[in-house]
């Protein structure tokens, strides 16, 4: 017997998301052209991604970039005008308008503005897409029920979404997303409409799915800190392209493209108002964390240091971002920082 | 002069009006929901965009909507004498009153639908709901109260529409107002009979109003 099916039995999905190397969604060269009368527009040009099952990923753009558009052509509700989308292995391009209907089942979406049934309770909410689906009513309404405990809404069952919060609705819209137990959960901006408090617990109820459900999440968003949150690698769309893809952690670390600098250092522009004299960036990779980095280097190397701009951030008892220190006037003070950043593996830069 | 015989001329009226209003009403709802869904549907926005089926039915309501009724009353006389054998009384009517409402109940029920908000069908087709089923539980449902709405200014207005079968021999209270109030000069009776209309149109408003209240469900 196969190895990775006894696995697959005894530990579940994780096992089977190792042992099943095919990726759940691939996008080869897709592009997406809105054609209008007077002008064109390139919503989406060349992208490659590959999403691997029970990951959570994380697609990440300013307003215009292309990256709702991204996310509709995963699910085919836009078609994409060039390229292939694979999901599961198979190409959505050549299956039938019906077949498409039932591949969507397997995609649950929840939106930014939530997109509930008004005129239905929250519990025939979550039935709906077990209705769409042909699912019995009554096996639907036990569903329903057990979702919403999922939720923790199960005193809300009765109540229409104008009585619910923001977050109570975008809860209700994940239950009703998972009724017909997809692969898959795509976030159209999902946190975007809610406050900061709601927008952590939403957050922490998408990893829970994932990990717990083994659901592979698909994060849309245009706030680094959702990604820095969930999300294990992260795309990132600029002017319908793919400017970046890699691991969270690295893309924050060591940001290559600009976009995903501005991104990750929104502050960043700050520092072009300190005129003149060096200056030196260092970066938090999560290596050092316990160490205090910048109090040990001025007394080692005896030298003064003014801190210009930090921006940190502690995952996991890690510390992950930037610091941004004005250097000595004279050389061999500048010399000793540098080195003592080389030999202790901290990563740094020259500013101008 | 309030003899019995006018009494018991105007009840009949009543029942006539009653009878012309909800009947043409009826058919022309039955007409116009589903041109109404056509239209919306088949927009180039709309969930299975057909633009060329769009323009022939939006013509064809537009063409039927700028007919005035009092010529359209008289211009379908031979078709409503195919169909029913005479061109006076409340059943002819009901046939021109149903021709000149279901274009304008088709655009009421179009315009209740635009308003179901977009992302809500979207959530709809990403669970995979087919065009019928986005219809049937999406956009039919969501627009219900406004549904309502419309369906009350709808039968008011067919019954002032109606108000010009009197000039036709039609039945009804406006063909009373009409005969003894205008080519009789019996004020009273006129009186009368707008009296009894005002009520008819206050009740059917306040029908639609408390209907249109109580099922819907965006007002906690």
């Amino acid at each position: 017997m196969n190895l990775s099916r006894v696995h697959d039995a005894v530990q579940g999905w994780r096992y089977k998301a190792m042992a099943d190397e095919k990726p759940i969604i691939e996008l080869k060269g897709l592009g997406k052209v809105f054609q209008n009368k007077d002008n064109t527009v390139k919503a989406l040009e060349d992208i490659n991604l590959t999403i691997n099952r029970g990951e959570i990923f994380g697609i990440i753009g300013l307003s215009g970039a292309g990256k709702s558009t991204l996310v509709r052509c995963i699910n085919f509700l836009e078609r994409p005008t060039s390229g292939k989308v694979y999901f599961d292995g198979v190409d959505l391009g050549t299956v039938g308008e019906k077949e498409l209907l039932k591949v969507r089942r397997s995609m649950g979406m929840i939106f930014q503005q939530f997109n509930l049934l008004m005129q239905r309770t929250a519990l025939q909410n979550i039935c709906f897409p077990m209705e769409i689906a042909g699912i019995p009513k009554k096996e639907a309404v036990k569903r329903a029920t057990q979702l919403l405990e999922t939720v923790e809404l199960s005193d809300k069952a009765k109540a229409y979404p104008a009585q619910l919060s923001g977050g109570q609705k975008q809860r209700i819209a994940i239950a009703r997303a998972l009724a017909t137990n997809p692969k898959v959960l795509l976030c159209d901006e999902a946190t975007s409409a809610l406050d900061p408090t709601t927008t952590r617990s939403i957050l922490s109820l998408l990893k829970e799915i994932n990990v717990e459900l083994g659901i592979t999440v698909i994060v849309i968003t245009h706030e680094m800190s959702v990604i820095e949150e969930i999300c294990n690698r992260v795309a990132i769309i600029d002017q319908s392209r793919i400017a970046e893809i890699g691991e969270v952690e690295e893309v924050f670390v060591r940001p290559k493209s600009d976009i995903a600098k501005r991104l990750v250092f929104s502050g960043e522009t700050h520092i072009e108002t300190f005129v003149g004299e060096s200056k030196c960036r260092i970066i938090f990779d999560g290596r050092t964390s316990f160490e205090p980095v910048i109090a040990n280097m001025v007394l080692e190397c005896k030298t003064p240091v003014n801190i210009l701009f930090a921006d940190t951030k502690d995952i996991d008892g890690k510390a992950f971002g930037q610091m941004i220190i004005q250097l000595p006037e004279d050389e061999a003070g500048k010399k000793r920082i540098f080195y003592y950043l080389e030999s202790n593996h901290i990563s740094y830069e020259e500013v101008k | 002069m309030w003899t019995e015989t006018l009494i018991k001329m105007i009840g009949k009226g009543i029942l006539e009006t009653l009878y012309m209003v909800f009947l043409s009403s009826l058919i022309a709802y039955i007409i116009g929901i589903p041109v109404g869904i056509l239209l919306v549907v088949t927009d180039k926005d709309g969930i299975a965009p057909h633009i060329i089926l769009n323009k022939i039915f939006g013509v064809i309501v537009n063409l039927l909507r700028s007919v005035p009724f009092i010529i359209l009353l008289i211009a379908v006389s031979p078709f409503t004498r195919a169909l029913i054998g005479t061109t006076i009384g409340p059943t002819a009517v009901v046939v021109s009153l149903t021709i000149a409402a279901a274009p304008y109940i088709a655009r009421l029920v179009e315009s209740s639908l635009k308003e179901v908000d977009q992302g809500v069908i979207e959530a709809a087709q990403s669970m995979g709901a087919s065009t019928k089923q986005i219809i049937l539980k999406v956009l039919l449902p969501e627009a219900k109260p406004s549904l309502i709405t419309g369906a009350a200014i709808a039968v008011t207005t067919i019954l002032g529409y109606s108000a010009m079968s009197g000039f036709v021999g039609g039945g009804g209270l406006p063909d009373i107002a009409i005969r003894y109030g205008y080519y009789r000069y019996e004020t009273d009776v006129m009186l009368v009979t707008v009296a009894i209309l005002v009520v008819i149109v206050q009740v059917i408003q306040e029908i639609g109003t408390r209907w249109t209240r109580k099922s819907d469900k965006r007002i906690s």
